[in-house]
């Protein structure tokens, strides 16, 4: 790992990519909507409503996944001081707070024609509302110092407290009766639902994917510059 | 969209408008930053103090 400690020569290899992953995001992006608006059935039970799955599962799972890089990324800058762990995981914050505001509308608007309710405080829904909680609350406590050193510690703290609600969204499903369904992908005796529907899932999951590291790095470029002007302001302000 | 039209448009919509927004703020962020220490570096100054005075190597910026 540490071949990609040194912030500049991170940038450069991952700039060098950014054009072929950009490129890589649309078509796939492309390819999910193509398959998931036209060329996929409706459902025997949900009807055309299942085509809002592939955006509302994709996003949700992009909200853990970028909450657990975030809680990686703390682990790494509390116990090994990367240099990019805490830019990389200040980056993702807000993606992750975006996808899981996608989650929740996209569900809501599954929930009324379906569940004919918009909300249900139910174990699913409610944990990961308060996981976009834990995003704002984690952009914000970052910001509140005037050291940054400082933000970054406390957010990594929050950010590794935070995590247990992670296994607690996943497994909500098993534990508690809940309205939302169990798990149909990722499942011991493989996914319960047929392949037509499987492809433009996994089409818009991969390219929500891809979309993540497109936005990443670009924010984690963003961040490091923020940081060279604020030590040069530094040493402006000491001459 | 089978009477459903009404529920997914908008779900799919929210998608293309949140993730628009992202990658927008993101790239003008990043620019606005870029812009700043452009900014500083024109006045000369560096991460080492002014040019005169080197106070030795104290930059990561290799």
């Amino acid at each position: 790992m540490h071949r990609f400690a040194n912030p500049a020569r991170f940038m450069r290899i991952a700039e060098r990519l950014l054009p072929w992953v950009s490129g890589a995001t649309g078509l796939t992006l492309i390819a999910g909507l193509y398959f998931g608006l036209f060329a996929s059935p409706a459902d025997y039970q949900q009807g055309e409503t299942v085509r809002i799955m592939y955006v509302h599962v994709p996003a949700a799972w992009m909200a853990l996944f970028i909450y657990t890089t975030m809680a990686v990324a703390s682990v790494s800058y509390i116990v090994w001081k990367h240099p990019l762990a805490d830019v990389a995981a200040q980056a993702a914050a807000p993606i992750g707070a975006g996808f899981t505001a996608m989650a929740l509308i996209t569900g809501s608007l599954w929930g009324q024609p379906m569940w004919g309710t918009w909300w249900v405080w139910d174990a699913r829904l409610t944990s990961v509302l308060i996981l976009f909680f834990l995003y704002l609350g984690y952009m914000a406590l970052v910001n509140a110092f005037d050291d940054p050193e400082r933000g970054s510690r406390a957010g990594a703290i929050l950010a590794l407290v935070g995590f247990i609600n992670v296994p607690i969204i996943k497994f909500s499903v098993d534990w508690w009766n809940t309205l939302h369904q169990p798990a149909s992908v990722v499942k011991m005796d493989g996914p319960a639902i047929d392949n037509s529907m499987l492809i433009p899932l996994l089409l818009m999951a991969l390219g929500f994917k891809l979309y993540f590291l497109v936005v990443l790095v670009i924010r984690m470029r963003g961040e490091l510059t923020a940081r060279r002007v604020r030590a040069l302001r530094l040493v402006e302000a000491d001459v | 969209m089978g009477g459903y039209g009404a529920f997914i448009w908008p779900a799919y919509g929210i998608v293309a408008i949140v993730m628009a927004g992202l990658l927008v703020a993101a790239v003008r962020g990043t620019r606005a930053r870029a812009r700043d220490l452009a900014a500083l570096e024109a006045t000369g100054v560096s991460r080492r103090g002014n040019p005169p005075q080197s106070k030795g190597s104290d930059g990561d910026d290799a």
